[in-house]
């Protein structure tokens, strides 16, 4: 991949206040339509690093940037997908999907629209008129991911979104999030504990050390596209698992 | 037999159960020179229909008075609240004072209240805001506190306003916490304004409400319509509460978790 990177970052630390640094150092670049995992031990400032690009929190030194721009002045870009599914519980589904377009003062007619194509894109179309008390664990994350890409975001930001689902659940929600990542190729940074969702999602991992926080490795992902569970089954996938285990091990091994 | 019958059927039985033992308590227990003391249920409902239209004068001239008041509460809780949740700092300077209004009682406050604003209907619904205004702004303020902290950052994300995290987030999320003290100013508003209507309230012109009532029969020792006051008294809160739990059902029942779901 070509061309001026859609997310820039450059030797950026972040500390709150005067309590110990949380990231130091961290620079690298991402393309426009990259896939970009964040493992690592907890500590490692994996969070703050999506808030730091989200612009809930601005950076100690060094400069974040997407588009050339820092995040704060382009937050209509970015989306954010939280570890809870974050709903409105007194809001119906659509409603919930359609509060960041109302936060926008997006028209009515338009918001209608955008609802519904994207409860599509989730498969949860017929549940526009429930509440959230009325859905499963996996379908009300699925309503936070329809939420955060009804604004047709060109970042999307995703800390460990399906941590608190079963494995089935989550392999399926990987498999729907890599068909919605085709159809709208915007740039994903995605914070998770799991070694093979991380593999199974990214074009790179970036593995993070604690204390302080920083950039230990970058290993791309050379598996094939598109993804699909036949993926997991493969003998290449097994063999990026075992190698990124070991580099996390690793980190885990030299954590204090 | 179906649960929705128990339901009804069990409470009907405990009533039945309370009036036979007040007949039996009257008439077995109660030497025969003190019997006056408690009127049989009969005796009380007959109290009613000899004085009904002077007890639904009074009964409407409390409920006015009640309803003033709650009204006010409600409105000045609800402005008070939204400004104490806007900072520790704010609710820190002000809740000692707040206590302070709620901790005086109302017999005392009541001729401060005559002499600011006269006796009647006026002083009646200035005592009964002051008793059901604590309930209503603590809970209300809680509730506008005690949002989400995902959810604000989810709004910060989307970069909302202090203005539309406040009512599209803050205000919407602490229904539950102002029902909750809606329950109670309604428990309060009722007994308050008959206790106001009792130190503060006047015969003149609407012929004051059931409180004065109860201190005119009293003193002509009308034991049953005493009883038969009591009871409209008992009705008229029982009618407050059943409006504020009727409101709370339709406000709350299809999202949040205190209702039960209808759909499984």
């Amino acid at each position: 991949m070509a061309g001026p990177p859609l997310v820039e970052f450059r030797d950026v630390t972040k500390r709150f206040g005067e309590g110990p640094i949380v990231l130091q150092g961290i620079s690298f670049a991402a393309q426009p339509g990259e896939f970009i995992s964040l493992i690592g031990p907890s500590g490692c400032g994996k969070s703050t690093l999506l808030r730091l690009l989200a612009g809930l929190t601005p950076a100690s030194s060094g400069e974040v940037a997407v588009e050339g721009r820092p995040p704060a002045a382009v937050k209509g870009q970015l989306a954010f997908v939280f570890q809870e599914p974050t709903l409105l519980p007194w809001r119906t589904v659509a409603d919930n999907v359609a509060v960041p377009q109302i936060l926008r003062g997006v028209p009515a007619t338009e918001r209608v629209a955008t609802v519904a194509r994207v409860l599509d894109l989730v498969r949860l179309g017929q549940h526009a008129a429930s509440y959230p008390r009325q859905l499963s664990g996996g379908q009300k994350m699925r309503v936070s991911l329809a939420r955060a890409l009804a604004l047709t975001p060109k970042v999307m930001l995703l800390d460990e979104p399906f941590g608190a689902l079963d494995e089935m659940t989550r392999e399926h929600l990987n498999e729907e999030l890599l068909a919605i990542h085709a159809q709208q190729q915007w740039t994903g940074f995605f914070v998770t504990h799991s070694v093979a969702e991380a593999v199974f999602l990214s074009h790179r991992i970036l593995v993070l050390a604690p204390h302080p926080g920083r950039i230990h490795s970058e290993i791309a992902v050379p598996l094939a596209w598109p993804r699909t569970e036949e993926t997991r089954l493969g003998p290449d996938f097994h063999e990026l698992v075992a190698g990124v285990s070991r580099v996390l091990r690793s980190v885990e091994r030299t954590t204090p | 037999m179906s649960r929705h019958a128990f339901k009804l059927l069990l409470p009907a039985a405990t009533g039945a159960l309370l009036i036979a033992a007040w007949y039996a308590l009257h008439f077995w227990v109660i030497p025969e020179d003190q019997r006056f003391l408690l009127p049989t249920p009969d005796a009380i409902l007959h109290a009613v229909r000899e004085n009904a239209a002077y007890l639904s004068r009074a009964a409407l001239n409390t409920a006015r008075g009640a309803l003033l008041g709650f009204g006010l509460a409600v409105v000045v809780s609800f402005a008070l609240a939204l400004l104490l949740s806007w900072s520790a700092a704010v609710r820190a300077a002000l809740y000692p004072y707040l206590m302070a209004v709620q901790l005086t009682p109302l017999p005392v406050l009541a001729p401060i209240c005559v002499i600011w604003v006269g006796a009647g209907l006026k002083s009646v619904a200035l005592l009964t805001f002051v008793i059901a205004f604590f309930p209503l702004v603590v809970n209300t303020t809680q509730g506008l506190v005690s949002v989400d902290r995902n959810l604000v950052e989810l709004f910060a994300s989307y970069g909302a306003s202090r203005w539309q995290q406040l009512f599209r987030l803050r205000v919407p999320g602490a229904l539950p916490y102002f029902f909750t003290g809606l329950r109670i100013a309604a428990t309060l508003a009722p007994i308050g304004a008959v206790v106001a209507d009792m130190n503060a309230g006047s015969s003149a012109g609407d012929g004051g409400g059931l409180g004065f009532a109860a201190v005119i029969f009293n003193s002509q020792a009308k034991f049953p319509a005493l009883f038969a006051t009591a009871l409209v008294t008992c009705l008229l809160g029982f009618l407050f509460n059943v409006v504020i739990l009727i409101l709370e059902w339709w406000a709350l029942h299809h999202w949040h978790d205190s209702y039960e779901r209808t759909d499984r």
